[in-house]
Protein backbone atom coordinates (compact mmCIF):
# COMPACT_ATOMS: atom_id res chain seq x y z
CA UNK A 1 0.00 0.00 0.00
CA UNK A 2 1.22 3.62 -0.40
CA UNK A 3 1.09 6.48 1.47
CA UNK A 4 -1.41 9.39 1.21
CA UNK A 5 0.04 12.72 0.95
CA UNK A 6 -1.85 14.24 3.43
CA UNK A 7 -1.52 13.20 6.71
CA UNK A 8 1.20 13.73 9.32
CA UNK A 9 4.08 12.62 9.96
CA UNK A 10 3.08 11.31 13.29
CA UNK A 11 -0.18 9.50 11.29
CA UNK A 12 2.43 7.99 8.58
CA UNK A 13 4.54 6.72 11.33
CA UNK A 14 1.05 4.92 12.75
CA UNK A 15 0.33 3.71 9.67
CA UNK A 16 3.74 1.89 9.34
CA UNK A 17 3.53 0.95 12.74
CA UNK A 18 0.32 -1.03 12.17
CA UNK A 19 1.86 -2.53 8.74
CA UNK A 20 -0.30 -0.42 6.25
CA UNK A 21 2.27 1.43 4.70
CA UNK A 22 5.60 -0.12 4.15
CA UNK A 23 8.82 2.51 4.97
CA UNK A 24 9.70 1.22 1.27
CA UNK A 25 6.29 2.56 -0.22
CA UNK A 26 6.89 5.73 1.80
CA UNK A 27 9.98 6.42 0.61
CA UNK A 28 9.22 5.46 -2.99
CA UNK A 29 6.15 7.79 -2.42
CA UNK A 30 8.42 10.81 -1.57
CA UNK A 31 10.91 10.15 -4.48
CA UNK A 32 7.32 10.04 -6.93
CA UNK A 33 6.20 13.28 -5.70
CA UNK A 34 9.63 14.71 -6.14
CA UNK A 35 10.03 13.70 -9.35
CA UNK A 36 6.36 15.32 -9.98
CA UNK A 37 7.88 18.53 -8.71
CA UNK A 38 11.12 18.13 -11.42
CA UNK A 39 9.11 17.24 -14.35
CA UNK A 40 8.42 19.42 -17.50
CA UNK A 41 9.78 22.55 -17.96
CA UNK A 42 8.15 24.42 -15.36
CA UNK A 43 10.14 21.84 -12.78
CA UNK A 44 10.07 23.64 -9.25
CA UNK A 45 14.05 23.12 -8.57
CA UNK A 46 13.67 21.96 -5.03
CA UNK A 47 15.76 19.23 -4.82
CA UNK A 48 19.70 18.98 -5.68
CA UNK A 49 20.68 16.13 -4.45
CA UNK A 50 18.29 12.58 -4.09
CA UNK A 51 19.09 9.11 -2.70
CA UNK A 52 17.54 6.76 -5.22
CA UNK A 53 19.71 3.42 -3.74
CA UNK A 54 17.37 3.54 -0.19
CA UNK A 55 16.97 -0.02 -0.12
CA UNK A 56 19.20 -1.22 2.63
CA UNK A 57 18.18 2.19 4.95
CA UNK A 58 14.57 1.27 4.39
CA UNK A 59 15.33 -2.81 5.51
CA UNK A 60 16.94 -1.69 8.50
CA UNK A 61 14.18 0.51 9.52
CA UNK A 62 11.55 -1.46 8.58
CA UNK A 63 13.13 -4.38 10.66
CA UNK A 64 13.12 -2.21 13.88
CA UNK A 65 9.39 -1.44 13.04
CA UNK A 66 8.47 -5.36 12.80
CA UNK A 67 10.26 -5.85 15.79
CA UNK A 68 8.04 -2.94 17.61
CA UNK A 69 10.90 -1.11 18.31
CA UNK A 70 10.80 1.69 16.20
CA UNK A 71 11.46 5.18 16.65
CA UNK A 72 8.83 8.48 16.99
CA UNK A 73 10.25 8.94 13.08
CA UNK A 74 10.07 5.31 12.15
CA UNK A 75 9.74 5.44 8.21
CA UNK A 76 8.81 8.93 7.89
CA UNK A 77 10.54 10.43 5.06
CA UNK A 78 12.70 13.80 5.41
CA UNK A 79 14.65 16.76 3.49
CA UNK A 80 17.80 18.06 5.18
CA UNK A 81 18.77 21.10 3.58
CA UNK A 82 21.92 21.17 1.75
CA UNK A 83 24.28 23.05 4.12
CA UNK A 84 23.54 20.21 6.60
CA UNK A 85 26.32 18.11 6.64
CA UNK A 86 24.98 14.14 5.54
CA UNK A 87 27.34 11.18 4.90
CA UNK A 88 25.29 9.52 2.30
CA UNK A 89 24.52 12.84 -0.14
CA UNK A 90 26.76 15.63 -1.03
CA UNK A 91 26.58 18.94 1.00
CA UNK A 92 27.18 21.89 -1.38
CA UNK A 93 25.95 24.76 0.35
CA UNK A 94 24.08 25.81 -3.06
CA UNK A 95 27.79 26.75 -4.09
CA UNK A 96 29.94 25.77 -6.72
CA UNK A 97 32.60 26.08 -4.51
CA UNK A 98 31.51 22.53 -2.69
CA UNK A 99 29.88 20.80 -5.60
CA UNK A 100 30.05 17.34 -5.37
CA UNK A 101 31.61 17.67 -1.86
CA UNK A 102 30.44 15.02 0.11
CA UNK A 103 30.82 15.42 4.12
CA UNK A 104 33.30 12.69 6.35
CA UNK A 105 30.69 13.16 9.04
CA UNK A 106 26.83 14.04 9.94
CA UNK A 107 25.20 16.33 11.65
CA UNK A 108 24.04 16.12 14.89
CA UNK A 109 20.71 17.01 14.00
CA UNK A 110 20.52 14.28 10.86
CA UNK A 111 22.03 11.79 13.23
CA UNK A 112 18.98 12.56 15.94
CA UNK A 113 16.11 12.32 12.86
CA UNK A 114 17.89 8.75 11.85
CA UNK A 115 18.09 7.52 15.06
CA UNK A 116 14.27 8.29 15.73
CA UNK A 117 14.23 6.35 12.17
CA UNK A 118 13.70 9.08 9.30
CA UNK A 119 15.13 8.17 6.11
CA UNK A 120 16.61 10.88 4.21
CA UNK A 121 15.50 11.01 0.70
CA UNK A 122 16.87 14.17 -0.51
CA UNK A 123 19.16 17.79 0.17
CA UNK A 124 17.05 20.78 -0.88
CA UNK A 125 18.06 23.61 -3.12
CA UNK A 126 18.81 26.95 -1.26
CA UNK A 127 20.86 30.13 -1.33
CA UNK A 128 24.23 30.11 -1.79
CA UNK A 129 26.05 29.37 1.52
CA UNK A 130 22.42 30.62 3.17
CA UNK A 131 22.94 33.85 1.87
CA UNK A 132 19.47 35.17 0.79
CA UNK A 133 15.73 35.14 1.28
CA UNK A 134 14.50 33.82 -1.94
CA UNK A 135 16.69 30.82 -3.30
CA UNK A 136 17.61 32.70 -6.05
CA UNK A 137 21.33 32.72 -5.24
CA UNK A 138 21.82 29.41 -5.66
CA UNK A 139 24.44 28.14 -7.71
CA UNK A 140 22.46 25.09 -9.06
CA UNK A 141 19.45 27.73 -10.06
CA UNK A 142 16.41 28.70 -8.35
CA UNK A 143 13.83 27.37 -7.13
CA UNK A 144 10.05 28.13 -7.63
CA UNK A 145 7.24 28.31 -4.98
CA UNK A 146 4.81 25.18 -5.62
CA UNK A 147 2.17 26.81 -4.98
CA UNK A 148 2.77 29.87 -7.57
CA UNK A 149 5.34 28.89 -9.78
CA UNK A 150 6.08 32.37 -11.28
CA UNK A 151 7.25 33.10 -7.88
CA UNK A 152 10.18 32.67 -5.24
CA UNK A 153 9.44 29.81 -2.09
CA UNK A 154 11.68 32.43 0.02
CA UNK A 155 14.66 31.71 1.28
CA UNK A 156 17.58 30.78 2.32
CA UNK A 157 15.68 27.65 3.19
CA UNK A 158 13.85 27.76 -0.22
CA UNK A 159 13.97 23.91 -1.52
CA UNK A 160 12.96 22.87 2.12
CA UNK A 161 10.10 24.95 2.64
CA UNK A 162 8.92 23.90 -1.02
CA UNK A 163 9.82 20.20 -0.54
CA UNK A 164 7.09 20.23 2.43
CA UNK A 165 4.94 22.53 0.53
CA UNK A 166 4.89 20.47 -2.49
CA UNK A 167 3.60 16.81 -0.59
CA UNK A 168 7.02 15.29 -1.02
CA UNK A 169 7.66 15.45 2.01
CA UNK A 170 6.17 16.32 6.00
CA UNK A 171 8.97 17.09 7.76
CA UNK A 172 12.00 18.82 6.68
CA UNK A 173 15.14 20.63 7.90
CA UNK A 174 16.28 24.34 7.28
CA UNK A 175 18.66 26.57 8.72
CA UNK A 176 18.33 30.42 9.63
CA UNK A 177 21.03 33.45 10.07
CA UNK A 178 18.16 36.01 10.00
CA UNK A 179 15.14 34.11 9.15
CA UNK A 180 15.85 31.85 6.60
CA UNK A 181 12.71 28.88 8.10
CA UNK A 182 10.40 31.53 8.84
CA UNK A 183 10.44 33.67 5.98
CA UNK A 184 9.77 31.05 3.17
CA UNK A 185 7.59 28.50 5.37
CA UNK A 186 5.44 32.09 5.12
CA UNK A 187 5.84 32.20 1.77
CA UNK A 188 4.65 28.42 0.99
CA UNK A 189 2.20 28.08 3.21
CA UNK A 190 3.54 25.43 5.64
CA UNK A 191 5.17 25.80 9.44
CA UNK A 192 8.45 26.55 9.86
CA UNK A 193 10.00 26.89 13.55
CA UNK A 194 13.33 28.65 14.85
CA UNK A 195 14.47 27.30 18.25
CA UNK A 196 16.04 29.18 21.33
CA UNK A 197 19.77 29.37 20.11
CA UNK A 198 21.53 26.67 21.69
CA UNK A 199 18.46 24.51 21.77
CA UNK A 200 19.48 22.35 18.58
CA UNK A 201 23.16 21.34 18.50
CA UNK A 202 24.81 23.08 15.27
CA UNK A 203 27.58 20.30 14.40
CA UNK A 204 27.34 19.51 10.77
CA UNK A 205 25.62 23.04 10.09
CA UNK A 206 28.20 25.25 7.69
CA UNK A 207 28.99 28.08 9.67
CA UNK A 208 27.49 30.98 7.98
CA UNK A 209 27.21 33.34 11.22
CA UNK A 210 27.94 31.68 14.47
CA UNK A 211 26.20 33.97 16.44
CA UNK A 212 23.15 33.64 14.52
CA UNK A 213 23.11 30.44 13.07
CA UNK A 214 20.06 27.77 13.97
CA UNK A 215 18.91 25.03 12.66
CA UNK A 216 15.16 24.99 12.14
CA UNK A 217 12.11 22.31 10.82
CA UNK A 218 9.46 22.75 8.49
CA UNK A 219 6.25 20.70 8.78
CA UNK A 220 2.76 20.09 7.13
CA UNK A 221 1.05 21.00 9.96
CA UNK A 222 2.35 21.65 13.21
CA UNK A 223 2.25 18.91 15.33
CA UNK A 224 5.36 17.76 12.23
CA UNK A 225 7.49 20.66 13.01
CA UNK A 226 6.35 19.83 17.05
CA UNK A 227 7.62 16.18 16.30
CA UNK A 228 10.70 17.00 14.30
CA UNK A 229 11.83 19.69 16.57
CA UNK A 230 11.56 17.35 19.40
CA UNK A 231 13.57 14.73 18.12
CA UNK A 232 16.91 17.25 17.14
CA UNK A 233 16.68 19.06 20.49
CA UNK A 234 19.13 18.93 23.48
CA UNK A 235 22.62 19.04 24.74
CA UNK A 236 25.39 18.10 22.32
CA UNK A 237 28.80 17.49 23.16
CA UNK A 238 30.04 18.52 19.95
CA UNK A 239 28.68 21.89 19.91
CA UNK A 240 30.18 23.81 22.64
CA UNK A 241 26.96 26.02 22.48
CA UNK A 242 24.17 23.77 22.81
CA UNK A 243 22.51 24.11 26.34
CA UNK A 244 22.11 21.93 28.85
CA UNK A 245 17.87 23.07 29.39
CA UNK A 246 15.76 19.93 29.62
CA UNK A 247 13.96 19.27 26.28
CA UNK A 248 10.45 20.49 26.36
CA UNK A 249 7.78 17.64 25.34
CA UNK A 250 6.38 19.65 22.09
CA UNK A 251 3.47 17.21 20.67
CA UNK A 252 1.83 17.28 23.98
CA UNK A 253 1.38 21.34 24.19
CA UNK A 254 -1.62 22.08 25.49
CA UNK A 255 -4.05 22.67 22.42
CA UNK A 256 -7.23 24.41 23.16
CA UNK A 257 -7.70 26.92 25.48
CA UNK A 258 -5.63 29.81 25.94
CA UNK A 259 -7.02 31.57 29.15
CA UNK A 260 -3.83 33.02 31.02
CA UNK A 261 -2.04 33.92 28.53
CA UNK A 262 -0.95 36.82 27.86
CA UNK A 263 -0.05 37.83 24.30
CA UNK A 264 2.06 41.19 22.79
CA UNK A 265 1.15 43.01 20.08
CA UNK A 266 4.55 45.08 19.13
CA UNK A 267 3.04 48.44 17.40
CA UNK A 268 6.68 48.10 15.21
CA UNK A 269 5.42 45.20 13.66
CA UNK A 270 2.73 46.53 12.61
CA UNK A 271 3.56 49.98 10.79
CA UNK A 272 1.07 52.36 8.78
CA UNK A 273 2.75 50.84 5.71
CA UNK A 274 1.89 47.46 6.23
CA UNK A 275 -0.12 45.88 3.46
CA UNK A 276 -4.00 46.14 4.74
CA UNK A 277 -4.35 42.60 3.62
CA UNK A 278 -1.81 41.14 5.54
CA UNK A 279 -3.01 43.41 8.64
CA UNK A 280 -6.27 42.22 8.15
CA UNK A 281 -4.92 38.53 8.68
CA UNK A 282 -3.04 39.04 11.42
CA UNK A 283 -6.25 40.64 13.34
CA UNK A 284 -7.89 37.65 12.14
CA UNK A 285 -5.66 35.37 13.80
CA UNK A 286 -5.19 37.85 16.94
CA UNK A 287 -9.10 37.10 17.21
CA UNK A 288 -9.27 33.87 17.47
CA UNK A 289 -6.55 33.53 20.24
CA UNK A 290 -8.50 36.55 22.05
CA UNK A 291 -11.36 34.19 22.13
CA UNK A 292 -9.49 31.49 23.19
CA UNK A 293 -9.13 32.85 26.28
CA UNK A 294 -5.84 34.67 25.51
CA UNK A 295 -5.30 38.61 26.40
CA UNK A 296 -4.23 40.46 23.43
CA UNK A 297 -1.82 43.40 25.15
CA UNK A 298 -0.35 46.36 22.80
CA UNK A 299 3.52 46.33 23.54
CA UNK A 300 6.62 48.03 21.85
CA UNK A 301 10.03 47.02 21.23
CA UNK A 302 11.65 50.07 20.41
CA UNK A 303 14.55 48.93 18.51
CA UNK A 304 13.08 46.71 15.78
CA UNK A 305 13.58 49.41 13.00
CA UNK A 306 17.38 49.32 13.87
CA UNK A 307 17.25 45.19 13.09
CA UNK A 308 18.29 45.00 9.43
CA UNK A 309 20.95 47.28 9.74
CA UNK A 310 22.43 45.61 12.50
CA UNK A 311 21.95 41.84 10.88
CA UNK A 312 23.84 42.84 7.77
CA UNK A 313 27.08 44.51 9.87
CA UNK A 314 27.02 41.26 12.20
CA UNK A 315 25.90 38.31 10.07
CA UNK A 316 28.34 39.86 7.16
CA UNK A 317 30.83 40.23 9.57
CA UNK A 318 31.13 36.51 11.22
CA UNK A 319 30.80 35.32 7.30
CA UNK A 320 33.70 36.68 6.25
CA UNK A 321 35.48 35.36 8.87
CA UNK A 322 33.81 32.00 8.53
CA UNK A 323 34.02 31.50 4.86
CA UNK A 324 37.85 32.07 5.23
CA UNK A 325 38.44 27.87 5.64
CA UNK A 326 36.91 27.54 1.75
CA UNK A 327 40.24 28.02 0.15
CA UNK A 328 41.10 25.46 -2.17
CA UNK A 329 42.87 23.05 0.28
CA UNK A 330 40.40 20.92 2.26
CA UNK A 331 37.51 20.43 0.38
CA UNK A 332 35.96 20.60 -2.67
CA UNK A 333 36.91 23.28 -5.36
CA UNK A 334 40.42 24.44 -6.69
CA UNK A 335 41.73 26.41 -9.49
CA UNK A 336 45.22 26.83 -9.33
CA UNK A 337 46.79 30.29 -9.71
CA UNK A 338 49.67 31.78 -9.65
CA UNK A 339 51.27 30.50 -6.03
CA UNK A 340 49.70 29.78 -3.12
CA UNK A 341 48.30 32.82 -3.06
CA UNK A 342 46.96 33.08 -6.95
CA UNK A 343 45.35 29.49 -6.04
CA UNK A 344 43.17 31.14 -2.93
CA UNK A 345 42.25 33.92 -5.12
CA UNK A 346 41.05 31.90 -8.28
CA UNK A 347 39.31 29.08 -6.55
CA UNK A 348 37.62 32.04 -3.95
CA UNK A 349 36.49 34.06 -6.77
CA UNK A 350 35.68 30.98 -9.18
CA UNK A 351 33.42 29.59 -6.67
CA UNK A 352 31.86 31.91 -4.77
CA UNK A 353 28.51 33.70 -6.66
CA UNK A 354 28.40 37.63 -6.68
CA UNK A 355 25.87 37.88 -2.91
CA UNK A 356 28.41 35.43 -0.89
CA UNK A 357 30.96 37.67 -2.68
CA UNK A 358 29.45 41.11 -2.14
CA UNK A 359 28.78 39.95 1.69
CA UNK A 360 32.22 38.67 2.54
CA UNK A 361 33.32 42.02 1.23
CA UNK A 362 30.84 44.22 3.44
CA UNK A 363 31.98 41.92 6.22
CA UNK A 364 36.19 41.92 5.84
CA UNK A 365 34.87 46.03 5.31
CA UNK A 366 33.54 46.06 8.76
CA UNK A 367 35.66 44.73 9.99
CA UNK A 368 39.04 46.21 9.46
CA UNK A 369 40.93 48.82 10.77
CA UNK A 370 39.22 52.56 10.99
CA UNK A 371 35.71 50.91 10.51
CA UNK A 372 35.58 48.29 13.10
CA UNK A 373 34.21 50.58 16.05
CA UNK A 374 31.88 52.40 14.13
CA UNK A 375 30.22 49.38 12.17
CA UNK A 376 30.90 46.18 13.88
CA UNK A 377 31.63 46.98 17.59
CA UNK A 378 28.26 49.32 17.21
CA UNK A 379 26.53 46.72 15.48
CA UNK A 380 27.28 44.79 18.47
CA UNK A 381 25.98 47.23 20.91
CA UNK A 382 22.83 47.85 19.49
CA UNK A 383 22.10 44.19 19.06
CA UNK A 384 22.45 44.47 23.21
CA UNK A 385 19.62 47.29 23.06
CA UNK A 386 17.15 44.90 20.72
CA UNK A 387 17.71 41.91 22.63
CA UNK A 388 16.94 43.78 25.99
CA UNK A 389 13.90 44.85 24.04
CA UNK A 390 12.51 41.18 24.51
CA UNK A 391 13.67 40.87 28.08
CA UNK A 392 11.72 43.72 29.46
CA UNK A 393 8.49 42.91 27.31
CA UNK A 394 8.97 39.11 28.94
CA UNK A 395 9.41 40.41 32.14
CA UNK A 396 6.58 42.43 31.74
CA UNK A 397 4.28 39.11 32.21
CA UNK A 398 3.63 38.87 28.25
CA UNK A 399 4.18 35.26 27.39
CA UNK A 400 4.34 35.60 23.95
CA UNK A 401 4.45 37.90 20.68
CA UNK A 402 2.45 37.59 17.93
CA UNK A 403 3.26 39.45 14.54
CA UNK A 404 3.17 38.89 10.97
CA UNK A 405 6.11 36.93 9.61
CA UNK A 406 6.68 38.83 6.02
CA UNK A 407 5.65 42.36 5.28
CA UNK A 408 4.44 40.75 1.63
CA UNK A 409 3.73 37.54 0.04
CA UNK A 410 6.15 35.37 -1.94
CA UNK A 411 7.27 38.21 -4.60
CA UNK A 412 8.08 36.94 -8.72
CA UNK A 413 11.33 36.11 -9.94
CA UNK A 414 13.59 38.60 -10.52
CA UNK A 415 11.34 41.14 -8.48
CA UNK A 416 13.80 42.46 -6.20
CA UNK A 417 17.41 43.16 -7.97
CA UNK A 418 18.80 45.48 -5.12
CA UNK A 419 20.36 43.97 -2.65
CA UNK A 420 19.15 46.11 0.22
CA UNK A 421 15.53 45.91 -1.38
CA UNK A 422 16.06 41.92 -0.79
CA UNK A 423 17.51 42.36 2.90
CA UNK A 424 14.51 43.68 3.98
CA UNK A 425 12.19 40.64 3.23
CA UNK A 426 13.78 39.65 6.82
CA UNK A 427 12.70 42.86 8.97
CA UNK A 428 10.63 40.74 10.86
CA UNK A 429 11.94 37.74 11.14
CA UNK A 430 16.14 38.86 12.24
CA UNK A 431 14.88 40.26 15.33
CA UNK A 432 14.56 36.87 16.64
CA UNK A 433 17.92 35.61 15.67
CA UNK A 434 19.66 38.42 17.21
CA UNK A 435 18.13 38.19 20.73
CA UNK A 436 18.29 34.44 20.01
CA UNK A 437 14.34 33.82 21.44
CA UNK A 438 12.43 31.41 19.56
CA UNK A 439 9.83 31.88 16.88
CA UNK A 440 7.21 30.09 14.51
CA UNK A 441 5.94 31.19 11.39
CA UNK A 442 2.37 29.08 10.97
CA UNK A 443 -0.17 29.49 7.55
CA UNK A 444 -2.96 32.26 8.41
CA UNK A 445 -4.94 32.55 5.49
CA UNK A 446 -4.23 33.70 1.84
CA UNK A 447 -3.78 36.97 -0.48
CA UNK A 448 -4.77 36.90 -3.59
CA UNK A 449 -4.09 32.87 -3.66
CA UNK A 450 -0.40 33.65 -1.91
CA UNK A 451 -0.20 32.41 1.61
CA UNK A 452 0.39 34.52 3.94
CA UNK A 453 2.48 33.62 7.72
CA UNK A 454 1.83 34.56 11.18
CA UNK A 455 4.37 34.66 13.68
CA UNK A 456 4.65 33.54 17.76
CA UNK A 457 7.43 34.12 19.14
CA UNK A 458 8.44 33.04 22.75
CA UNK A 459 11.16 33.89 25.23
CA UNK A 460 14.28 31.48 25.70
CA UNK A 461 13.69 28.02 25.73
CA UNK A 462 9.23 28.23 26.17
CA UNK A 463 9.20 26.53 22.87
CA UNK A 464 6.23 24.34 24.66
CA UNK A 465 4.12 27.94 25.31
CA UNK A 466 5.40 28.39 21.55
CA UNK A 467 3.69 25.62 20.10
CA UNK A 468 0.29 25.44 22.32
CA UNK A 469 -0.13 28.90 21.09
CA UNK A 470 0.43 27.38 17.86
CA UNK A 471 -1.55 24.77 17.74
CA UNK A 472 -4.65 25.96 19.45
CA UNK A 473 -4.33 28.61 16.28
CA UNK A 474 -4.08 26.06 13.94
CA UNK A 475 -7.39 24.39 15.37
CA UNK A 476 -9.15 27.34 15.41
CA UNK A 477 -8.19 28.94 11.82
CA UNK A 478 -8.65 25.54 10.41
CA UNK A 479 -8.97 25.70 6.68
CA UNK A 480 -9.17 29.41 6.78
CA UNK A 481 -5.45 29.47 7.32
CA UNK A 482 -5.08 28.09 3.30
CA UNK A 483 -8.04 30.29 1.99
CA UNK B 1 32.40 57.18 5.54
CA UNK B 2 31.89 56.05 1.80
CA UNK B 3 33.83 53.15 0.13
CA UNK B 4 36.35 54.04 -2.91
CA UNK B 5 38.20 51.91 -5.21
CA UNK B 6 40.80 50.97 -3.56
CA UNK B 7 38.73 50.58 -0.23
CA UNK B 8 37.28 47.63 -2.28
CA UNK B 9 40.74 46.44 -3.84
CA UNK B 10 41.93 46.47 -0.34
CA UNK B 11 39.45 44.16 1.18
CA UNK B 12 39.55 41.92 -1.89
CA UNK B 13 42.86 41.25 -0.74
CA UNK B 14 42.72 40.65 2.73
CA UNK B 15 39.54 38.19 1.82
CA UNK B 16 41.68 36.66 -0.85
CA UNK B 17 38.81 37.34 -3.67
CA UNK B 18 40.43 38.74 -6.97
CA UNK B 19 37.95 40.96 -8.63
CA UNK B 20 38.21 41.91 -12.29
CA UNK B 21 37.81 45.97 -12.89
CA UNK B 22 33.67 46.28 -14.04
CA UNK B 23 33.16 44.09 -10.94
CA UNK B 24 35.43 46.07 -8.30
CA UNK B 25 33.48 49.56 -9.49
CA UNK B 26 30.16 48.10 -9.12
CA UNK B 27 30.95 47.10 -5.95
CA UNK B 28 31.82 50.18 -4.34
CA UNK B 29 28.41 51.15 -5.67
CA UNK B 30 26.72 48.55 -3.54
CA UNK B 31 28.89 48.91 -0.79
CA UNK B 32 28.01 52.30 -0.87
CA UNK B 33 24.14 52.01 -1.26
CA UNK B 34 24.24 49.22 2.18
CA UNK B 35 26.38 50.68 3.96
CA UNK B 36 24.18 54.28 3.36
CA UNK B 37 21.69 52.43 5.07
CA UNK B 38 23.92 51.41 8.16
CA UNK B 39 24.71 55.10 8.92
CA UNK B 40 21.25 55.23 11.48
CA UNK B 41 23.05 53.18 13.80
CA UNK B 42 25.53 55.88 14.46
CA UNK B 43 22.80 58.16 16.17
CA UNK B 44 21.71 55.53 18.51
CA UNK B 45 23.38 56.29 21.99
CA UNK B 46 25.12 53.23 23.28
CA UNK B 47 26.86 54.60 25.89
CA UNK B 48 27.23 52.44 28.94
CA UNK B 49 26.10 49.27 26.50
CA UNK B 50 28.64 46.54 26.57
CA UNK B 51 28.34 44.67 23.04
CA UNK B 52 27.00 41.53 22.39
CA UNK B 53 29.11 38.70 20.79
CA UNK B 54 26.81 35.95 21.21
CA UNK B 55 23.42 35.27 23.47
CA UNK B 56 23.51 31.69 23.81
CA UNK B 57 22.88 30.38 27.66
CA UNK B 58 25.50 28.30 27.19
CA UNK B 59 27.88 31.18 26.34
CA UNK B 60 31.36 30.38 24.03
CA UNK B 61 33.34 28.08 25.43
CA UNK B 62 36.22 26.30 24.02
CA UNK B 63 36.57 22.58 23.85
CA UNK B 64 39.63 20.63 24.82
CA UNK B 65 42.18 20.90 21.51
CA UNK B 66 42.37 17.16 21.64
CA UNK B 67 42.10 15.81 18.37
CA UNK B 68 38.84 15.40 16.00
CA UNK B 69 35.58 16.05 17.42
CA UNK B 70 34.30 12.72 16.27
CA UNK B 71 35.51 9.94 13.90
CA UNK B 72 35.21 10.40 9.87
CA UNK B 73 33.24 8.21 7.85
CA UNK B 74 36.33 8.57 5.16
CA UNK B 75 39.89 9.74 4.81
CA UNK B 76 41.13 13.64 3.70
CA UNK B 77 41.68 11.80 0.20
CA UNK B 78 38.18 11.60 -1.12
CA UNK B 79 37.21 15.03 -0.36
CA UNK B 80 40.27 17.23 -0.74
CA UNK B 81 40.77 17.98 -3.71
CA UNK B 82 44.60 17.43 -3.77
CA UNK B 83 46.80 14.87 -0.91
CA UNK B 84 49.72 13.01 -0.67
CA UNK B 85 50.44 10.40 2.10
CA UNK B 86 47.02 11.53 4.37
CA UNK B 87 48.51 15.38 3.83
CA UNK B 88 46.98 18.13 2.67
CA UNK B 89 49.18 19.55 -0.34
CA UNK B 90 49.52 23.10 -1.09
CA UNK B 91 51.53 25.26 -3.73
CA UNK B 92 54.85 25.49 -2.96
CA UNK B 93 55.33 29.00 -0.83
CA UNK B 94 57.23 31.42 -2.75
CA UNK B 95 59.24 31.86 0.32
CA UNK B 96 59.95 28.02 0.67
CA UNK B 97 63.13 26.80 -1.12
CA UNK B 98 62.57 23.82 -3.86
CA UNK B 99 65.21 21.28 -2.82
CA UNK B 100 65.61 19.53 -6.37
CA UNK B 101 66.82 23.74 -7.50
CA UNK B 102 68.82 23.54 -4.52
Amino acid sequence: MTDAPDRSAAALRDAIGRGEVTVRAAARDALGRAASARAGADGLNILLYQDTDLGDRCRSVQDAVDAKRAGPLAGVPVVIKDNIATTTLPTSCGSRILEGYVSPYRATAVARLEQAGAVVVAKSNMDEFAMGSSTEHSAFGPARNPIAPDRVPGGSSGGSAAAVAAGIVRIALGSETGGSVRQPAAFCGVVGVKPTYGRVSRYGLVAFASSLDHIGVFGRVVDDAALGLQTISGLDPLDSTSAAEPVSELTTAVRGSMTGVVVGRPREYFPDDLDPRIRDRCDRALDALRSLGAEIRDVSLPHTSLAIPVYYIIAPAEASSNLARFDGVRYGLRIEGDGLRGMYEATRSGGFGPEVTRRILLGTYVLSAGYYDAYYRKAQQVRALIARDFARVFDSGVHLLFTPTTPTPAFELGAKSDPYDMYLSDIFTCTANLAGVPALSLPIGRVDGLPIGGQIIAAHFDERQMFAAAYALERSLGAEAHQ
Amino acid sequence: MSVSLDDVRHVATLARLGLTDDRANALVAELNTILGHMDVLSKVDTSGIEPVAGIGAAGTPLRPDTGPAAALARGIGEFAPRTTDGFFLVPRLSTHEDPEEA
